[in-house]
């Protein structure tokens, strides 16, 4: 099809990757306008992701053939309502958190902000392709370019970056390979590398040993990129010594693209009922997810760190989603997409939240935030709104992921889960009250770490980081009231069918 | 900090085989779309042969033929011609990298095909010297405090 | 016994270079022999998948007027993705060493303990 429509698909691609080396050819004379091309080129891209995402909705899965390649030999794009969902959710964080990255990249990185925007623009691409992409060695391609720019991100923070940065590149590495040799053996079974051929050319094949050592792959590969526990080592220092912008551009996104990759491994290439029936892997998925959970959830309570708090939190709200996808039912599935989204909304809530307060007050120690709310109103209402979803209250948005977990474990019989994720948002309520209650009481005078009061004039953060924060906080309750149209409208098409 | 050899022996081989080492590069760039080399594979040699002159006549010397700035615009030019060919066919109404339909006047489309894939390989080479000798440069600039720009 | 290990000896390679790769990454304590590691994980996986398009009495896969069936030369596909992921080891070693150059002016040494130690 040559009609403008369909040729969003690789403009969503296309555009931001254009940029992102002309920002270095034009950063040369204005040094500002690297920010400026950097918004204009993710915010085209989110305007295609919403066409493509309403184009699918209305006519079906749209497909788009590189260099005019038919399918088995050249590379495709495939959208289905999956990828545009996942499309509309990493373009309009992204914004938002790009909108937002100005004030903190002046303060924290005066003057590498050209090559800065360049490298930032470039992990938008891959993540983008990732989502995309029908063709699973150029997924390999956009996957290695996403990791190698955030490792790059990530080593210019603050003291015990580069050293987070080079445990990460080493753990990454290890990933990208592991998802390299399960292509590779699928390759060499099916002589093919598009994923709707494999998903066609795989069935007659799922007794041999091959396709369940590449499956076998693909998991630990996804696994270690994602953080799962107990590969999720490289996350805590990787998130907190990376710069305020860069966490909060890397916190919401990567992880969730990672488990798409988990999602269109085990229910596009493979069918679920491999992953149900032939081998027991989704018992093994959802019994690590459950202690993922809980382990992520008790670390965090040790933590005197505000973002260190949020990363080990982040390790288990992966294991929530990957529950979800490990319980293999309809609700449970339903939820894991769910919780994709809002914790993409939560995070991004949080980790600005921790970027304001490093950009006004230069802390970050829990005990030492005594009354600020006196200084930053909003900045701390918005905190109390993330906190309130995280731990599961409602009507915020994350109350409703966590219900539809629930209902998916009660519809496969096993209490356990059931008990993991009561428990489980009991702990997020204790270390995230803790939070609170310093930014609002002054509980902290006799603690060792704890400080006098800081002083009590107003003053807010500036416009540009203010703003993002209160849209993803208006967002996180508007989602939660709004659940069902999203689930009913968006999500129900993108399960894989057979559910 | 790089200084260059004092043995005269070295300075002149170098010297003498630079020229070879460009030519052969562009050999392989051209050679690419029928038979083994390529953009990339071209694109190193020739970002080899700049750091060959470097390692022999020093940092000083070789930072006045080829300078930072230069290599920002070569990277960058050099990706453009090859996403630019590539959005050259989506202005023509095909799909992105379809070479069939730029509008060149030569025989079949086969023939369209191979130089539109040439020109992609010019651009790849180009782009992937310049990054070849900033990676050198700036990994050899260490001890002076790094370069800047 | 001795068949299956001698005509699949591509396998072994592959697998013993990866084990020295992962050995080398976990084991050494050096900075610089982990990234060494690395590169010889990431080779074999190369050499490995550049073995699986090997046939019998096939010939190179550049087009020669002697041989005009397809099936007489061996799969170029393999190669093809390989120079992608030789590209990608390139970059990772390019950035990694970036990064190690950072952890040098920081901490004057590249001994993983003595990090660890003037960190704590």
């Amino acid at each position: 099809m040559n009609t403008m429509q369909p040729q969003a698909v690789i403009l969503i691609v296309l555009i931001p990757l254009m940029s992102s080396y002309a920002i270095p050819l034009l950063g040369w004379r204005w040094k500002g306008s690297a920010y400026f091309i950097a918004l204009i080129a993710i915010g085209a891209s989110s305007v295609c992701s919403l066409l493509l995402l309403w184009t699918v909705l209305k006519q079906g899965t749209i497909h788009y053939h590189l260099g005019g390649w038919l399918p088995p030999w050249g590379i495709e794009y495939v959208i289905d309502p999956l990828n545009g969902f996942m499309g509309v959710v990493v373009c309009g964080i992204s914004f938002l958190v790009t909108l937002s990255s100005k004030e903190s990249v002046e303060k924290e990185l005066p003057e590498k902000k050209v090559r800065f925007y360049a490298i930032y623009l470039l992990l938008f691409t891959g993540l983008m392709g990732i989502v995309v992409t029908g063709d699973v060695f150029n997924l390999y391609v956009f996957l290695e370019i996403a990791s190698l720019t955030a490792y790059a991100l990530i080593a210019i923070g603050e003291d015990g970056a580069p050293l987070a940065s080079f445990n990460y590149i080493i753990m990454g590495t290890i990933g990208a390979c592991f998802y390299l040799l399960g292509v590779g053996y699928l390759y060499i079974v099916t002589g093919s590398l598009n994923i709707a051929d494999l998903a066609k050319l795989l069935p007659p094949l799922y007794h041999s040993k091959v396709v369940l050592i590449a499956l076998a792959f693909f998991l630990i590969g996804t696994a270690i990129k994602m953080g799962l526990f107990p590969l999720h080592v490289w996350l805590p220092d990787a998130y907190t010594y990376a710069p305020s912008a860069v966490s909060s551009f890397i916190a919401p996104l990567m992880t969730k693209v990672m488990a798409y990759i988990l999602i269109r491994v085990m229910f596009t290439v493979f069918q679920p009922s491999y992953s149900i029936e032939v081998i027991p892997l989704t018992v093994i998925l959802s019994w690590v997810a459950a202690v993922a959970i809980i382990v992520g959830s008790i670390m965090a309570l040790a933590q005197r760190d505000l973002k260190r708090m949020l990363a080990y939190s982040s390790v288990s709200q992966i294991g929530y989603i990957v529950l979800g996808v490990g319980l293999a039912n309809k609700m449970g599935l339903l939820g894991a997409y769910l919780h994709i989204l809002n914790h993409a909304f939560m995070k991004g809530c949080l980790f600005l939240v921790a970027g304001a307060l490093m950009y006004r007050t230069g802390m970050r120690n829990i005990f030492q935030l005594g009354m600020i709310h006196r200084k930053m109103p909003f900045t701390m209402g918005a905190l109390v709104i993330g906190a309130l979803s995280m731990i599961g209250i409602p009507p915020t948005a994350g109350f409703f992921s966590k219900w539809y977990l629930i209902l998916g474990s009660i519809e496969a019989q096993n209490w356990v889960f059931v008990a993991v994720i009561l428990a489980s948002s009991l702990l997020n309520a204790l270390y995230f009250f803790r939070v609170i209650e310093n930014a609002y009481f002054e509980v902290s005078r006799g603690h060792p770490e704890g400080e006098a009061l800081i002083e009590p004039n107003r003053e807010e953060v500036p416009l540009s980081m203010l703003i993002p924060i209160l849209v993803l906080a208006a967002g996180i309750l508007l989602l939660g009231l709004f659940n069902e149209r999203i689930i009913s409208g968006i999500l129900i098409f993108a399960l894989p069918p057979g559910f | 900090m790089i200084i260059e050899y004092e043995n005269v022996i070295i300075k002149t081989i170098c010297r003498l085989l630079i020229p070879f080492i460009q030519l052969f590069a562009i050999y392989v760039i051209m050679h690419g779309h029928y038979s083994p080399g390529g953009g990339f594979q071209g694109g190193v040699i020739l970002g080899a042969s700049f750091i060959l002159l470097v390692i022999a006549y020093g940092l000083e010397e070789s930072r006045r033929r080829i300078s930072l700035k230069a290599l920002t615009i070569y990277a960058c030019v050099g990706l453009f011609i090859y996403s630019g060919i590539g959005a050259l066919c989506l202005l023509m109404g095909a799909n992105y990298l379809d070479y069939g339909i730029l509008p060149l006047p030569l025989s079949s489309i086969a023939t369209i095909r191979a130089m539109g894939i040439l020109g992609i390989e010019i651009g790849v080479g180009i782009g992937v010297m310049a990054i070849m000798i900033c990676i050198f440069v700036g990994i050899a600039s260490y001890e002076t405090g790094g370069e800047n720009g | 016994m001795v068949d299956y290990l001698i005509s699949k000896y591509n396998y072994w390679v592959y697998i013993f270079l990866m084990m020295l790769g992962f050995y080398a990454m976990m084991g050494k304590r050096n900075l610089v022999k982990k990234l060494i590691g690395m590169n010889i994980f990431q080779t074999a996986i190369i050499l490995y998948y550049i073995s699986i398009g090997v046939k019998k009495g096939g010939t190179l896969p550049i087009f020669m007027e002697t041989a005009p069936r397809a099936a007489d030369y061996i799969n170029p596909l393999p190669h093809v993705l390989m120079l992608t992921a030789i590209v990608v080891a390139v970059s990772t070693t390019g950035v990694a060493l970036a990064v190690l150059l950072m952890i040098y002016r920081r901490y004057k040494t590249l001994e993983e303990n003595e990090i660890l130690k003037s960190i704590r």
